[in-house]
């Protein structure tokens, strides 16, 4: 049992899928309300499993743990375990799975289908964060693609196949680089497991290709294939506006695991992959990112304050707060990374909830157009309290999880490059601009439109959706040492790494700029 | 105890916002009340009860992060105990005077239920503007800033069904956040330069912040006084200094008791509060003060000259507000925090009164604020109209010259005016005049107001005026309360917050240092003190250029040193009676003791005490002009102001717009974001990125687009399965190959 306990929530779902497509036949009621409660039932089933991963994971060990390695097919191996970075998302991932089931109990097309999709989008999204082998780590990557896909293609909005292509276009060009990128760290390291690519050193000697100077040689170029392809998970800028049309188009349940899952894919992405095994090339490159997060934040909130339709705004509010996350994460120090992951985790959270926010009255009006509505408090009191709260959330207001990491990272920038950390703090003057602006138009006023006269507020089962993680929101706001205790050991050892190699370097880079001078 | 005050209320929040349904409206109502009369009485033990010793209890931590370690815990010392009694007593008298006017309200249906989620907002206001000043570091501070924040917005929101209110609040949160990001930056600049954003350290650092420089923005900037602007930034937003101030008469939208108690007497103050908290530092950033100086003088002008022709009763208030906040700054930036102390605990009482007073006057009017529609009032409400007397009296400052005898504001307005004469040069001239001539006009609108709304004939709508009635008793009591504070406060709190030096110093906890003058030893003179804390600076800057971890090493040693050589300063002081040892560690080490701080050299309010005579009679004399010409235009001969206004139609307009600040805000900042905004959103994602790559991959792989049209009819699944497989070939076959 305890050797196998990620296997067995990595796989659980995708084991509920496949049952779910061999067994369950027909398409009337019975079965359609089968599907869905077979899904709930199995993702609390792993929600409550995974919950035995937090109790044996050791904190204060920053290593990998509850490592599961065995032969698999092809001379290829199977090997799963996690970190303080990982198991955070793992237990994200499983938390929110059961709520996105429940949001949609109100679909009644391809019923089955759409549970299957679910359940088996949920074992590659913790397949990702759980893969020790880059093979096994490449296929959940790739391959959460298509659940994703096929969810906004077939059960998405009237524009879904040009979002859903689209979503699939940018995220796979950037993933075929990472493909060869891996080839590469194989031919090189001659091993695909991770915990020892962590410990491999890339060379990283000027290299000269094409005529081309590359300070940082194997390790930039490396960087620059795995950073096409986290980049556009993330999302950063310029490489965003997938995400937009992605998510008008995706039904609620996908909008909700693409911003609270799928996005953090990247921001893993950059921990596992990136600043630990190509230091040198990170920290070259570092300034370049925390910029683009930077342009990120203040472009994106920009554009999210002109949005007229919901599910826009918040889309765009969530490429601005994915920037905290870059610029954190590249800040390469204990609060920018804490604060990155925080923000990740938190994020996942308040978005998942502000989608599912949109989803409580996309349901009853079949619209996402802001002007459409107006004066909702007048008639959906509870929504409103709810809505109010992850609006603040999401503006950063401490005592809810939003503010730790925002001001974490912000905090790390500012060790770091103070024109870059006062830059992205405008973020909290925009962030507060739209999203009250948002809630104003929602929420406030009078309600005179005819059409909301006899709208009603959230059911029993929609608060009870959200209680999970109005809970979490402001657990993490003012206790969030339940996450930073697992999280910081782990940081604090990629830091000291970080640290260490680009203290070996030194010399090196010092020889490659006079050289080429 | 101290726990309990602060959790009072907001455990008096939750039962009255969430239980309302169960245990009915008025109970609910009633709960949050007590719970606040509760955290009132316990404040007022605390202040009364309290020692002179900095009590710090740590709850638990709240975020932690490499050496980054904020805890939630209540800081008890003057400042704080000062900042309970004014918040709790406000906070309790407010929620009682809101069950009357919050009765019947207009802005609501028949049936609707708003007074549980009215009084459950205002609790948990004083919760979170407890937590602001009960933290013990800069987080948690932080948390209670942006807590009232947010209750403000909820508050000023309240009547959502006016559109105003609505845009009002967005205005205040969002104007507010331009501070808090200034607020923010300073608190990242300290944990760079100090390594922790907890108080007993931080403020034990102000000398070697001296005599640090910072790297930002490019510049190498004076660390002290760049922590102490970037501080003020935060402190202007909440305090609604000039250029952030438009926030504060918009925010009059919401119900009058919300004013009283947040935009009057607790919330706006917050800045104030901060700046005096952070007195260690401020006092080695003189950039920094002086700059608090300039804002603040040109605030209060500013704000009493709008306020002399504005027709909304509330909105005269409220720039009163902006102007006695100005008040308080001035005296923070000359060094005097004390004063801005005594300035911020009596305004609290004669501003609350004045509000909750025009509050009763609308309740009395049904609502209508514009005082041109006022007039012969005073026997139609004759108490409102005397707390209202009252309340101007105090705010004006009326008083006997040359003696420590008259109405609150008498005492503590004369001191900030002499203090700011005291601190001497251009700037102390600037902000003296700039003070005066705001008095005067402060005593002109107060006048004017009461003058409008009390005398002459009703004017305006007739059936308000034939059912003006007096307000219950929930209202008028809280008005007799305040209105005991408007009169004495000013008198029996003089000597400890400025007319004894020694009192003060008792009063703070600040261990005298002129004790030490009297010791001919190492620390004989004043600059002996500052002298070895420069040598520590000296290190630190050292040891920062080095590695930041050796200097937080020794800050933090510092610090420790300095709470060791404390205690046992104190333990010898008690233990072997050697005053002479116990003065010189204690003195050594002030920092950390006081509530507030006073460098060595900073003399202001010695000073002050001996300006001389014309500057202490001066703002008596102002109130007295404005006072008179006050009633020579409204009540003499009530024709004038229409001819002056007539005569001087350009200035008239410019006051009457507020100097056009909303105007060119939105012409400077809102409109150009929204056109950017657009900009980005249509060119930039659209044009530029989706043009680019659209056009890109649809050009390259042109039988994708093939497949788009054939996606809706099933074989979407047949290609992505194809997909899933064709990848794990392709790693397959690849690893293969090259593994060998």
């Amino acid at each position: 049992m305890e050797q196998s306990l990620l296997s067995i929530v990595t796989f659980l779902p995708l084991v509920a899928a496949v049952v779910m497509a061999l067994f369950l036949r027909g398409e009337d009621e019975a079965a359609q309300l089968g599907a869905k409660r077979m899904a709930f039932f199995v993702t609390t089933a792993t929600f409550l499993i995974s919950l035995a991963i937090l109790v044996q994971f050791d904190p204060s060990n920053p290593g990998f743990q509850l490592v599961e390695e065995g032969e698999w097919m092809l001379g290829l191996t199977y090997k799963v375990g996690v970190d303080g970075i990982s198991v955070l998302f793992v237990l994200l991932t499983t938390f929110l799975m059961p709520l996105v089931i429940a949001a949609c109990w109100g679909v009644d097309h391809r019923v089955k289908e759409y549970m299957i999709a679910l359940l088996l989008l949920e074992s590659l999204m913790i397949g990702v964060f759980v893969a020790l082998d880059l093979v096994l780590f490449y296929l959940f990557f790739e391959a959460g693609l298509i659940p994703m896909f096929l969810i906004i293609g077939i059960w998405g909005g009237a524009n879904r196949i040009y979002a859903s292509f689209k979503f699939f276009l940018y995220t796979f060009l950037g993933s075929v680089l990472m493909l060869v990128a891996m080839i590469a760290m194989y031919v090189d390291a001659g091993t695909t497991d991770i915990p020892t690519l962590l410990t491999h050193q890339f060379s990283a000697g000027t290299m000269e290709i094409m005529g081309m100077q590359v300070v940082g040689g194997m390790q930039t170029i490396l960087f620059l294939a795995f950073f096409a392809s986290f980049a556009v998970k993330m999302p950063m800028w310029p490489v965003h506006t997938w995400l937009p049309d992605a998510h008008v188009q995706a039904p609620t349940a996908g909008s909700v695991v693409l911003a609270a899952i799928l996005l953090k894919m990247g921001g893993y992405g950059f921990l596992r992959f990136s600043l630990p095994m190509f230091p040198v090339a990170s920290d070259l490159m570092a300034p370049f990112v925390m910029w683009l997060s930077v342009i990120a934040i203040i472009y994106t909130s920009l554009v999210a304050m002109v949005q007229e339709d919901m599910k826009k705004l918040i889309a765009y509010s969530s490429v601005a707060h994915m920037g905290y996350v870059t610029m954190g994460i590249f800040a390469a120090n204990q609060q920018g990374i804490d604060g990155a992951i925080f923000q990740m985790i938190s994020h996942g959270f308040v978005s998942g909830a502000l989608f599912l926010c949109v989803g409580v009255i996309y349901d009853r009006m079949h619209t996402r157009e802001i002007d459409a509505y107006g004066g909702l408090v007048n008639r959906m009191p509870a929504y409103a309290l709810v809505f109010m709260l992850f609006t603040m959330a999401n503006v950063g207001l401490p005592g809810t999880s939003g503010f730790v990491g925002e001001f974490l990272t912000l905090m790390g920038v500012f060790q770091v490059n103070t024109w870059i950390a006062v830059l992205a703090a405008t973020g909290v003057i925009l962030s507060a601009a739209y999203a009250l602006w948002l809630y104003r138009r929602v929420v406030f006023g009078d309600l005179i439109k005819e059409s909301l006269k006899s709208i009603t507020d959230m059911t029993p089962r929609e608060r009870l959706i959200f209680a999970p993680l109005i809970v979490m929101t402001l657990l993490l706001g003012v206790y969030p040492s339940l996450a930073l205790d697992v999280i910081g050991p782990a940081v604090e050892n990629l830091v000291h790494n970080y640290d260490l190699a680009l203290e070996h370097f030194v010399p090196d880079t010092a020889v490659a700029a006079t050289a080429s001078h | 105890m101290e726990t309990i005050l602060l959790f009072g209320p907001l455990v008096g929040a939750v039962i009255c916002g969430f239980s309302w349904r169960l245990i009915g409206e008025t109970a609910a109502c009633a709960v949050a009340t007590g719970f606040l009369f509760l955290s009132c009485l316990l404040s007022w033990i605390t202040f009364l009860g309290f020692g002179g010793e900095t009590e710090v209890r740590e709850l638990f931590t709240w975020i932690a992060s490499g050496t980054l370690d904020a805890s939630w815990s209540v800081r008890i010392d003057r400042l704080t105990a000062i900042m309970l009694i004014v918040i709790t007593s406000v906070s309790a008298l407010v929620h009682l005077y809101s069950f009357g006017y919050m009765a019947h309200d207009d802005h609501f249906r028949e049936g609707e239920s708003y007074r549980p989620r009215f009084f459950a907002y205002l609790s948990f206001f004083t919760f979170a503007m407890l937590a602001l000043v009960t933290a013990d570091n800069l987080l948690q501070l932080f948390f209670g800033w942006e807590g009232v924040g947010v209750a403000s917005y909820l508050l000023i929101g309240f009547y959502f069904r006016k559109p105003t209110a609505g845009a009002a609040a967005i205005k205040a949160f969002v104007v507010n956040r331009v501070g808090d990001f200034g607020f923010l930056l300073g608190i990242f600049a300290i944990y760079k330069l100090t390594d922790t954003i907890n108080f007993d350290v931080i403020l034990s650092t102000g000398p070697q912040l001296a005599e640090t420089t910072i790297s930002f923005l490019g510049y190498e900037l004076n660390a002290a006084n760049t922590i102490g602007m970037l501080l003020f930034v935060g402190a202007m937003g909440k305090s609604a200094q000039l250029f952030l101030h438009t926030w504060l008469p918009d925010a009059m939208e919401g119900p009058t008791p919300v004013s009283a108690l947040i935009h009057a007497a607790t919330m706006v103050t917050a800045g104030v509060f901060l700046v005096c908290r952070m007195s260690p530092i401020y006092e080695y950033a003189p950039y920094a003060t002086n700059f608090i100086i300039i804002v603040g003088a040109a605030t209060a002008f500013f704000a009493a000259t709008v306020g002399l022709v504005q027709n909304d009763i509330k909105r005269v208030i409220a720039y009163s507000t902006c102007s006695q906040l100005g008040y308080m700054f001035v005296a923070a930036g000359v060094g005097v925090y004390s004063v801005a102390m005594f300035h911020l605990f009596t305004h609290a009482f004669f501003k609350a009164m004045l509000f909750l007073g025009a509050g009763s006057v609308i309740h009395a009017m049904h609502h209508e604020q514009d005082m041109r529609n006022y007039g012969g009032l005073r026997k139609k409400i004759p108490l409102t109209y005397a707390a209202m007397l009252i309340g101007t009296l105090a705010i004006t400052g009326v008083g006997i010259p040359l003696t420590h005898i008259g109405f609150a504001g008498f005492l503590s307005k004369d001191a900030v005016i002499e203090s700011a004469f005291a601190f001497g040069g251009g700037l102390g001239l600037y902000a003296f005049w700039a003070l005066v001539v705001a008095a005067c006009f402060t005593s002109f609108y107060s006048w004017r107001l009461i003058y409008l709304t009390f005398f002459g004939k009703p004017r305006g709508d007739k059936h308000a005026h034939d059912h003006a009635h007096e307000s219950p008793m929930t209202m008028v009591a809280p008005l007799g309360v305040l209105a005991v504070g408007a009169v004495f406060a000013g008198m029996v709190w003089y000597q400890p917050f400025f007319g004894d030096h020694d009192r003060v110093n008792q009063f703070f906890g600040i261990p005298a240092h002129h004790a030490v003058e009297a010791h001919g030893e190492d620390h004989s003179d004043d600059h002996g003190v500052a002298e070895t804390h420069e040598e520590d600076g000296h290190a630190e800057v050292a040891a920062h250029s080095e590695e930041a971890d050796h200097g937080d090493e020794a800050v933090m040693a510092e610090a420790a040193h300095g709470d060791d050589a404390h205690d046992e300063g104190m333990d010898h002081a008690a233990a072997h009676a050697d005053p002479e040892h116990a003065d010189e560690m204690a003195a050594h080490h002030f920092e950390v003791v006081g509530a507030i701080h006073m460098a060595p050299d900073n003399h202001v309010m010695d000073d002050a005490h001996h300006s001389p005579n014309w500057v202490k009679v001066s703002p008596f004399i102002a109130m007295l002009i404005g006072f008179l010409t006050a009633t020579y235009f409204y009540i003499i001969a009530p024709k004038t102001p229409a001819r002056l206004a007539e005569l001087f139609q350009p200035l008239y307009q410019f006051l009457l717009n507020k100097w056009y600040f909303d105007e060119i805000y939105n012409v400077v900042f809102v409109i150009p974001a929204m056109f950017i905004g657009r900009f980005f959103w249509k060119r930039g994602d659209g044009n530029v990125i989706d043009g680019g790559i659209n056009g890109l991959a649809m050009g390259i792989i042109p039988w994708f687009t093939k497949m788009a049209g054939r996606a809706q009819s099933g074989y979407l699944f047949h290609y992505a399965f194809a997909m899933v497989l064709g990848i794990a070939l392709l790693i397959t076959i690849v690893t293969l190959s090259f593994g060998g």
